[in-house]
This record gives structure tokens, C-alpha cells and sequence, in this order.
């Protein structure tokens, strides 16, 4: 527990990606089983114990520390894990640390009546590092900054693997992890039998910049729709979705669940119904429609006739017990094209291939993709294999023009690593109505690339002139500078008081020519929500 | 609850003793003033009198220049106010010349901490527990949460952190006076002999320690050394130079931070700290109450910091507390 809690309390302080990998990856291959299995669930979300909940924490220290000096520690600490691991006055005892696997062992087992006896007596067993990982493990709310993704790095880091190997495993394994890390550290390295029907890692494309020249001959061009990824998984009994990080979403969209009835695993774009993305017959509405369905666990008959979900496939991956990934994606599409007779039509289509045979044509449908919703368009090289990740040269994104708005400087915040010196991450903001007609800035965006190191060098000296409000790191600035802001798209939000999200957002140019006065209004930016 | 005996009151601004018009470290200028030790919350400038340690009046003299009056007391030595009142200074083991005062009259005495800490440190002599009837401490870490842990420890995972990355170097924020030097002897103490390397704010400070017999071993600044002598070492600034554009000149810097607040994870994090090192100058919160046990006094007045937690522990052991409120007593470390 105690090197637990020394890994926890490094990654906490660490913000360099790098770094963190570095550190899981040492602890993985110094640490025994079952405890570093246990280690990587707890880091990545992984465990849950329902007999402890935050306010466990509160009453179990309320058992040995008085409630004033308490809630005076907790004010000034500000959370409550940190105060009870820093307070909690040990009681001696003759038991060592216990072991991740230990702890883990006690906690699974705890019930509502034994609960606070066991959790006191963990906790007497335990410096406050060790105590603060406990809580923290216990609570399920570490806050590493540490991925799934970032962690599988970190594990192939960790045992020389490529970490497309360690995700093609990863998937169908349970903590702790124990025939993923006999996997790895056995020279022979005998893979775990694969199952055919467990969450295979996405093939991804590269962002295909304009000097590029593809010969059009050897790709396919679709659509780039503008839904969610999702992979459909049927076993012959159940269906199973799960979205591009590997999270299970099937809870959330029943109707596709359950119209999926194919044995095999196939990779679509989720959609709801709606005149764009390929017209009033069968076409589908903007991500913004789409946004109403995600983030939600359970969905009411009412949203799913509001907001019908339906699924455009792109790819067939396992038929029946058949794993196609190894075949080149012509051989795969015949497959699909087959396969769809047996879904029900509205429920399930196929993403049509563009014939256009130009690049000037492919460039009018480019400009004109906006308008009808999609992101953009795909390069798919018909000999590719279907690769886990971003593979050089097999398939390409190309994605429509980026919106833009002048925004105005608003707060600025010191960056991390080498940018630790720097202000580097801007909030900014629109008017409300005009500022000679009373008008205010509403935050709209916040950006933290796209800028020169020149550039960089330039905003943060200007922050550093204009301060005229500090909040802990945060400094307001005085509200003259305008920044030309290009987002992806803007689509309606209830978490922001502009009442607007913009889905990437980076900073364009730097406008010291145009007064903040004339920066754009939340109106406008209202106009570009689609 | 009293207010104390009539010679001695407290104010707003400090510690009055009306009889003889002297203030215990006010925070205005007065005609004189009593004053325990040289952090700028304690020792403002503009005094006509001041009567301190010899080397708490050559730090206010480096700060402020010369005070027209100033009286040089030894550790141990009583001075006569007039009224019948006598101080004596005794060490708080807080900063290099930092003293708590005995103030005595007719058989009633009164104890002002200052600062204080009760761990040993190689700058300054260590605390001595004085009976008396009225306590005046200090409360700047008087929270259960506050135990700070052993300096040696810490000071390992300073080592630790400088062999491990031998292309960067370890940026160390520390208050200009006393915690800065504190660490340098610390680290000597342990034998560490490399050069440590300064940034311009510290280096008038660190000659005056060694003036007053704290070696500190070989130091240079940052303005003389190229980036790559700066690789692998330990540099130290004040606490507003961290993730300052100052640090650009350095290799890469590892930022850490010495001060009792970095038990608290938040408040390294908000600050991209990397290295929180958990170093006081300061009483913990198992020191604060342990030094009233042992003390003893009829009464217990609390001059800044968490005031209300430590009252509220008096309380519940039945003994006599206040929290005075004084204004202008900042948390140093915080800045």
C-alpha cells in the first residue's frame, strides 16, 4: 500500500504524459500480483465498494476526532479525503501496511454494520500518504489525470509491448489483471486466448493535410459523419456497444441494442434521425441532436421517439466466429454489404462510398460538407488491413473549414512542464449585446494551442502587463485584447452561462488591430449552432 | 476573561505596554518598539527605538537602514523598561536572532512568542519554555491537519530528486529569510558540499547569516552561471520567483516548494509544484498544544494564524483562551 500511495502521490504532482507513463510503468514492473493488478483498476476507475461512500469517511473520522476541530480542518483543506487521511489519529497496533490486494480484500467485504470498524482499523495500519490512497481507492475518486489509454501505455511501456497488443487483450481481462501480466512477463509470452466478442481496439485515421496527394485510386472516400464512433458487439445472445474509449454505452441506447441481432462485431457511426448528413430520406440530425441522447446511463421511452438512434456502418470486423481484420477492407466492405440484409433497414445503414474521381471535385464537396453536417471526408486505402490506432498511409480524415469568431481575452492561467513559466491557457469571451448598449463578456472558449512560440511569448507578457485581478492561478486581464478563435462547431450547452460549447477550439490570430468593442456578439456565435 | 494586567494590553496594531509607551511588534511605527524577530510582518520600519537581538536589528537595518535608536539584547539579558516592567529575550528557534520576550512586573509575567518553532535548527538556538501567566503564541499552523514531518525526510526527497535527473536542475522556493538558509546548513550539515546556487534576492541575506556565524558553504548566483553549470543542481529563490519568468534562464527547472502549507496537496498542485517539501519554521499543531501543556499558564492569547481551532482545543481542556485579532500578521510562507 505504502509504494501505492508513493505512485499516487508522484502522479498527482506530475503533468508531463510522459512522466506519468514513467512512473506507472516502473511501479507495474517492480510491484508484485495481485497487487499491481489492483493498483492499475484503482488508478483507472476500476474498482467500486459499495459499503463505503464519502460520507463513510466523515462519520468514520467523526468516531475519533472532534467535530469543530473537524470542520474547521476540512474548510481549509477543502477535501475531505486529504483532511481525514492528514487528521485521523492513529491508535497503535501491532498489524504491518496492509497490501493493495489486502486492502482491496477487506474493503470488497465490508458491509453496512462492519464498515466503519473495518475501515478504522485499516486506516490505524497506515501513515497519512498511505491513508490518503485508501480513501481515495475506497471513494473511487483518484483524479490522476491517468487514462485507460494512458495506463495501456504505460503497462506496454512497462514489458516491451506494443500497446496495440496490450489493447487487442486488454478488453476481456478483470482485475487483477492476472493472465495480462503472466502475458507479459513470461519470456515465452503466450498470449490469453483472444474471445471473439470482446471490445476490440479501433483502427483510426490520420488528419490528411493539404499538400498531401493521395492517388485516388487506391482509396475509398466517404463521409466523415458527424455522430459517435461505435462498435457493436452480438455474441448470438446478448448485444453489447461500447464507445471509442472502450466504455460500455449499450444502457444507453436500447433500441440499437436490440435491433442488432447479428453474431460478430461490427464499427459504425451512432446517429440520430434528422434531414442532414444525407438528406429528408434516411438522413441524420447534427451532433447537436445527438448530444441530447450521450452522458446519460439510463434513457426514457420519450427521448428515444424525440431522438431515434440509428447506427451507419462502416466496417465488419468478426462474422460470425471469423475475425476479418487481417483481409483488405475491400474484402471486409463485400462482407458488410452482405451482412446488412440482415438488420433491419431502420435500425442500420451502410456509409455510402463517394464516387468522385478529382480532387477538384472532392473539394467542392469538402466546403459544401458544413452545410449538410458532415465533419468532412474519409481516405480509406482498399488494400488496408483493419489495424488497431493511427497507422502511417492507410486511412485519412479530412475535415471541412473551421469556423471562426473574434473573442476577447478574458482570463489566462500559467500552463505546465515547459510552459510553467508561461501564461498559456486562455478563457475568452463574447458580448452579450453591444458594450455601448450596456453589453458583458460571457466566457465562450477556452484555448491553450495555436499560437507561435513567438505568439505565446507575446500573450504572456501582455497578460502580465494588463493583470488587473488575481483568483489563486487565474488572472483576470483588462478586456482589450481580441483573438480570431477557430472551433470545429458551437452547439448549445446548459453547463456554461453563454449557454454555448465550442468543440475545439484553438487560437487563429492575434487581432490587435480590432478594438474588444467590436469583437462579436453571443448572438452571432448563436447563428453558427447547427 | 481579563484583559491581562493593567500594564499590558493588546491592540489592534500589537502588543501595548501603556505605563512606558512600547509596542511588542506592532505593526505601525511607534517611538519604540519591542521586536521579536526580523519577517517583515514583525519588524516594519520607521521606528525611532527598537530594542532586539543584535542580529534581528542588522536584518531590519539591511531592509530599512539604520534605526535612529537601536538596542542590541543578548539571549538570556534583561532590560528595564521603566514602570517597574523588565524584558528579557529568549530564543524562539524560529529565524537566525528570533527571540519570544519575558515581559516581568511585581511577580506577574507574561510570555510573547513571536514566531516559534520547537525543532532543533542549525541558524538559531532552540525554544525555551518559559512559565508564566499569560501566554501569547503564535498560531500560523493551528490546525489538527498541521504535523510536519521530520526535516531530514524531506530533505531526502530533495536529494532524491537532484541524483535522479541529472539534466535538470531542482528549484527549490524558499522564504528569503531564514527558511533559505535553514535548508542550505541542513544540507551541509548532512555533508552536502556542491555548490548551491541563488537567486539575487537571497544573496545579501545569506552573507548576513554568515556574518553571524551560520556557515552556509559554497553558494553562487544564478546571474553568473551559464545554463549548463545549472544542470543537476540546486537552485533556491523566494517563493514569488517559482514559475516566474525568471526560471526561463534555468535548465528545465523541477519546481519545489518548502513550506508548511505543502502538507496540504491542493495548494502545491494550484501552483504546478512538483516537489512539495514540507519545511516549517513554524510550530505544528502538536507543538502548539504541547507547548501550552508544558508552559502552563493561567491564560493562553493567540495572536494570528488559525486562531479559532486552537481556542476552540483550549475550550475543551478547560483552559483560558482568546484570539486577539492583531491585523497585519501575514502567513510568510504564503506568498
Amino acid at each position: 500500500m505504502e509504494r501505492f500511495a508513493h505512485l499516487l502521490d508522484r502522479l498527482i504532482y506530475t503533468r508531463s504524459r510522459n512522466d506519468k507513463i514513467a512512473l506507472v510503468a516502473a511501479y507495474l514492473q517492480t510491484t508484485p500480483d495481485p497487487d499491481r493488478g489492483w493498483a492499475l483498476a484503482a488508478l483507472t476507475s476500476g474498482l467500486d465498494f459499495p459499503a463505503v461512500k464519502a460520507s463513510t469517511i466523515r462519520e468514520v473520522v467523526a468516531t475519533r476526532v472532534d467535530a469543530v476541530l473537524y470542520s474547521l480542518s476540512r474548510d481549509f483543506v477543502g477535501d475531505t479525503a486529504e483532511t481525514a487521511s492528514l487528521i485521523w489519529p492513529r491508535q497503535p497496533t501491532d498489524l504491518p501496511p496492509p497490501t493493495v490486494a489486502e486492502a482491496v480484500e477487506v474493503m470488497a467485504g465490508m458491509s453496512r454494520s462492519t464498515v466503519m470498524a473495518e475501515l478504522s482499523r485499516l486506516l490505524d495500519r497506515l501513515e497519512p500518504d498511505g491513508r490518503f490512497a485508501l480513501i481515495k481507492m475506497a471513494t473511487g475518486a483518484m483524479r490522476t489525470g491517468l487514462s485507460g489509454r494512458l495506463a495501456r501505455t504505460a503497462f506496454a511501456q512497462a514489458f516491451g509491448l506494443d500497446v496495440e497488443e496490450v489493447e487487442e487483450h486488454w478488453h476481456g481481462v478483470k482485475p487483477p489483471y492476472a493472465s495480462l501480466f503472466a502475458w507479459a512477463t513470461s519470456p515465452e509470452g503466450s498470449a490469453p486466448v483472444a474471445d471473439p466478442f470482446q471490445f476490440k481496439p479501433f483502427m483510426l485515421a490520420h488528419s490528411l493535410e493539404g499538400e498531401e496527394q493521395l492517388d485516388l485510386a487506391d482509396f475509398a472516400v466517404e463521409w466523415k459523419w458527424d455522430g459517435i464512433r461505435i462498435q457493436l458487439i452480438g455474441d448470438g445472445e446478448t448485444t453489447r456497444l461500447f464507445s471509442r474509449g472502450g466504455e460500455e454505452i449499450s444502457g444507453a441506447f436500447p433500441e440499437i441494442a436490440s435491433a442488432y441481432r447479428f453474431r460478430g462485431v461490427m464499427d459504425g457511426e451512432l446517429l440520430v434521425r434528422g434531414d442532414l448528413q444525407g438528406g429528408e430520406e434516411g438522413g441524420a440530425a447534427s451532433f447537436n441532436a445527438l448530444q441530447q441522447r450521450l452522458g446519460r446511463k439510463k434513457v426514457t421511452a420519450a427521448m428515444i421517439d424525440e431522438f431515434p438512434a440509428f447506427v451507419r456502418l462502416y466496417d465488419l470486423l468478426i462474422d460470425g466466429g471469423e475475425d476479418l481484420r487481417g483481409h483488405p477492407w475491400s474484402v471486409r466492405r463485400a462482407r458488410l454489404e452482405a451482412a446488412l440484409d440482415s438488420l433491419p433497414p431502420d435500425r442500420f445503414d451502410i456509409s455510402q462510398l463517394i464516387g468522385a474521381t478529382d480532387w477538384a471535385e472532392l473539394i467542392q464537396l469538402r466546403d459544401d460538407a458544413r452545410a449538410q453536417a458532415y465533419e468532412g471526408l474519409m481516405f480509406k486505402r482498399r488494400d488496408s488491413v483493419y489495424s488497431p490506432g493511427r497507422k502511417t498511409g492507410l486511412w485519412y480524415k479530412w475535415k471541412r473549414q473551421p469556423l471562426t469568431a473574434d473573442c476577447v481575452l478574458m482570463y489566462a492561467q500559467r500552463g505546465s512542464g515547459k510552459r510553467s513559466s508561461y501564461y498559456s491557457d486562455f478563457t475568452f469571451g463574447c458580448w452579450t449585446a453591444p458594450p455601448g448598449d450596456g453589453g458583458e463578456l460571457l466566457p465562450v472558449a477556452k484555448a491553450y494551442f495555436g499560437f507561435t512560440d513567438e505568439e505565446l511569448k507575446w500573450l504572456d507578457s501582455f497578460v502580465r502587463r494588463h493583470t488587473t485581478n488575481r483568483f489563486g492561478p487565474v488572472r483576470e486581464v483588462e478586456k482589450t485584447l481580441v483573438i480570431e478563435i477557430a472551433f470545429d462547431s458551437i452547439h448549445l450547452s446548459k453547463r456554461h452561462k453563454s449557454g454555448l460549447a465550442m468543440r475545439f477550439p484553438r487560437i487563429a490570430r492575434i487581432r490587435q488591430d480590432k478594438p474588444a468593442g467590436e469583437a462579436n456578439l453571443i448572438a452571432d456565435l448563436m447563428a453558427f449552432v447547427s | 476573561m481579563s484583559s491581562g494586567f493593567g500594564w499590558l494590553r493588546p491592540e489592534k496594531q500589537g502588543i501595548y505596554l501603556p505605563t512606558v509607551d512600547a509596542w511588542i511588534d506592532p505593526s505601525i511605527a511607534v517611538a519604540r518598539a519591542l521586536v521579536t524577530h526580523g519577517h517583515s510582518d514583525h519588524a516594519r520600519g520607521g521606528h525611532c527605538h527598537v530594542v532586539a537581538t543584535a542580529p534581528t536589528l542588522a536584518i531590519m537595518a539591511l531592509r530599512y537602514g539604520e534605526t535612529p535608536a537601536a538596542q542590541a539584547v543578548d539571549y538570556g539579558e534583561t532590560t528595564e523598561l521603566g514602570d517597574g516592567i523588565s524584558a528579557t529575550y529568549l530564543p524562539a528557534g524560529h529565524v537566525l536572532g528570533s527571540a519570544q520576550i519575558l515581559l516581568e512586573r511585581r511577580g506577574e509575567r507574561v510570555v510573547i512568542t513571536g514566531d516559534y518553532k520547537r525543532r532543533p535548527d542549525p541558524t538559531c538556538p532552540l525554544f525555551v519554555p518559559t512559565p508564566c501567566d499569560i501566554f501569547i503564541t503564535e498560531a500560523t499552523f493551528g490546525l489538527p491537519v498541521f504535523v510536519h514531518p521530520p526535516i531530514g525526510q524531506e530533505l531526502d526527497k530533495l536529494l532524491d530528486a537532484l541524483a535522479e535527473r541529472p539534466d535538470r536542475c531542482v528549484l527549490v522556493g524558499a522564504y528569503a529569510l531564514g527558511k533559505a538558509q535553514r535548508i542550505i546548513a541542513e544540507l551541509r550539515v548532512r555533508g552536502f558540499a556542491d555548490t548551491i546556487y541563488l537567486h539575487g534576492a537571497m544573496e545579501r541575506m545569506c552573507a548576513l547569516y554568515e556574518a553571524h556565524g551560520v556557515p552556509l558553504g559554497p553558494l553562487a548566483l544564478v546571474a553568473d552561471a551559464d545554463l549548463d553549470d545549472l544542470k543537476g543542481k540546486l537552485v533556491i529563490c523566494p517563493p514569488s520567483a517559482l514559475g516566474d519568468r525568471w526560471t526561463r534562464r534555468l535548465p528545465n527547472p523541477l519546481q519545489a516548494f518548502a513550506s508548511g502549507w505543502m502538507r496540504v496537496r491542493q495548494r502545491g498542485v494550484q501552483r504546478g509544484i512538483e516537489l512539495p517539501l514540507v519545511i516549517s519554521d513554524h510550530a505544528d499543531w502538536e507543538e502548539l498544544t504541547a507547548t501550552i501543556v508544558e508552559v502552563a499558564p493561567q491564560e493562553t492569547w493567540i495572536t494570528h494564524g488559525r486562531e479559532d481551532a486552537l481556542v476552540h482545543w483550549c475550550s475543551m481542556r478547560q483552559i483560558r483562551a482568546r484570539a486577539l485579532e492583531l491585523v497585519g500578521y501575514d502567513d510568510e510562507d504564503e506568498m
